[in-house]
């Protein structure tokens, strides 16, 4: 399997490894995949109650070298961008940013869903 | 130390082995000058080749206590098995049609088995203890007066363990069956003698032993009992009429050879072999928890470990140590690394999110390289960990396997 500089390079400096307070307001935690799929993401964001802008985000990965990578790179983006923003993120733009192959496709839909199980949970707490 | 070491290293001598230098010195005139059909009878060309040869049968035989007589050559131990298992079933179908075998076999054992199951053949696979040992109570207990063969591997290639067989040949030749056994990972690592091992058919490799690929053997016990096989190859009558084809010569002289070295060698290399997987074994465990042996540590080969490390995936465990060659097998379902048949009877599949590693240490590994390696691998899995969720959960008391999933929601 040969991967991509860019893959190669989250995988080596994973970007926002960490873990945020999951019971502050602030925070909004995703968790998805499965153990027995090969995959499991957990992606935290905090944000600004005033602003709605995410000012941290952390993630841990149980996966791949691209899982690892798209969840990496999820928290670049989502950082600095309103909800409704990091909303906006696809998985595509993390395929065509990390020359994903189409077997690794599915790693970039799962940190799509993590930023959405993170948003989600975000706005349960502060619906 | 790490400094010392020549990237990448190899340490998958299960897969296969680097020839000894010393081989490829045997075996080198047999490419050249002496290019002669060992099956030309009537010329000098012939007897020389033929001649080699029959010092290549002998050497491979005293490995193993054998009589040169009784040395089918093939085409490696694939072959071999298939010439028993296949010969066995068709020369006494009037006998029987029971054959037993065990799940953990190399899969040209259980794909040789499966065929002849389309063709009649009634097959038991026995599951292995947890610990990769056949049990041999269940083994007693599944011969019938049908069963004509017991095919039982010396050592798991995945797992390392040794099995029983000297039991198990016993338990088959108080019945009448006759016993096979792939013995391609044990022979020239752990001493083995088909008299006393009571073997009747034994699976040989070259390049397991520092020899040449292509090239294996199938020992044919020839008294007390005399096996017979139906050829499955058809042809020049080779090998005594039970391998047609004619003789690699240079590939033989080699396997010849690598024979010889393995039987003046053994002793002080499986010495050395288990003092370095020794060293590997407890430096990756006094650094990392949630390690895990697969298989016997007692019943094992001394050059094998094969390692289970919980909440690392196998992929990303491979890609951070994309300098040591290793084989891997995930005990976990994973989208690239199929679970291994062999660690899932083993049991060690039940578990979630593992990934396991076979090292497989051999005649040119040294202490530094078993160093570097282990250092390697503590310091990815423990990166990795770092990175893990469910070792984030596992450390905060939380059971993995309550935890209620949620699957990716989009299409793959």
């Amino acid at each position: 399997m040969a991967y991509s500089d860019k893959v190669l390079d989250h995988y080596t400096n994973p970007r926002n490894v960490g873990t945020l307070d999951k019971n502050s307001g602030e925070v909004g935690t995703g968790l998805v995949g499965a153990p027995e799929c090969g995959d499991v993401m957990k992606l935290q964001i905090r944000v600004n109650p005033a602003t709605n802008v995410i000012e941290e985000a952390k993630f841990k990965t149980f996966g791949c070298g691209s899982a690892i990578a798209s969840s990496s790179l999820a928290t670049e983006w989502v950082k600095g961008k309103t909800v409704d923003e990091a909303l906006q993120i696809r998985n595509t733009d993390i395929v065509k940013e990390l020359s994903l192959p189409p077997v690794k496709i599915h790693c970039s839909v799962l940190a799509e869903d993590a930023i959405r199980a993170a948003i989600s949970d975000w706005k349960k707490k502060n619906g | 130390m790490a400094s010392e070491v020549k990237l990448p290293i190899y340490m998958d001598n299960h897969a296969t082995t680097r020839v000894d230098p010393r081989v490829i010195e045997a075996m080198l005139p047999y490419f050249g000058e002496i290019y002669g059909n060992a099956a030309s009878r009537n010329h000098e060309f012939g007897w020389v080749a033929e001649q080699a040869v029959e010092t290549a049968r002998e050497q491979v035989a005293k490995l193993i206590g054998a009589t040169a007589k009784e040395i089918v050559i093939t085409s490696g131990a694939t072959e071999s098995n298939n010439l028993a298992i296949k010969g066995v079933a068709e020369m006494y179908r009037e006998k029987g049609n029971h054959i037993i075998t065990q799940m953990t076999e190399h899969k040209c054992v259980l794909d040789t088995c499966k065929r002849l199951e389309k063709h009649g053949y009634r097959v038991t696979y026995l599951a292995p203890q947890t610990d990769g040992l056949v049990n041999v109570k269940e083994l007693e207990a599944a011969m019938t007066p049908e069963t004509i063969l017991v095919s039982i591997m010396a050592a798991n290639n995945e797992v390392g363990v040794l099995q029983p067989i000297r039991e198990i040949g016993k338990l088959c030749h108080e019945r009448g069956i006759i016993f096979h056994s792939d013995i391609a990972q044990a022979i020239g690592k752990v001493p083995i003698n088909v008299i006393d091992d009571n073997i009747d058919l034994a699976s040989i490799s070259a390049h397991k032993i520092y020899g040449p690929k292509g090239v294996g053997a199938l020992y044919v016990r020839r008294r007390n009992p005399r096996v017979q096989l139906v050829a499955q190859m058809d042809g020049g009558g080779h090998e005594r009429g039970m391998r047609s084809g004619t003789l690699n010569v240079p590939g033989i002289v080699g396997m010849g050879k690598a024979c010889e070295l393995a039987g003046e060698e053994m002793a002080v290399e499986s010495k050395r072999l288990l003092a370095l997987r020794e060293s590997l074994r407890k430096q990756i465990f006094s650094e990392l928890d949630e390690v895990f042996v697969n298989g016997s540590m007692e019943h094992r080969l001394p050059g094998s470990l094969n390692i289970s490390f919980a909440y690392v995936e196998g992929e990303s465990l491979l890609m951070g140590i994309n300098d040591i060659a290793v084989s891997s097998g995930s005990a976990c379902t994973s989208a690239t690394l199929e679970p291994s048949y062999v660690l899932k009877a083993l049991g060690a599949g039940d578990e979630l999110a593992h990934s396991s590693i076979r090292f497989g240490l051999g005649r040119f590994n040294t202490q530094a390289e078993v160093d570097y390696v282990a250092k390697k691998i503590v310091d990815v899995v423990r990166k990795l960990r770092e990175l893990s969720p469910l070792y984030e959960m596992h450390k905060e008391g939380i059971d993995l396997s309550k935890v209620k999933w949620q699957a990716e929601t989009a299409a793959h």
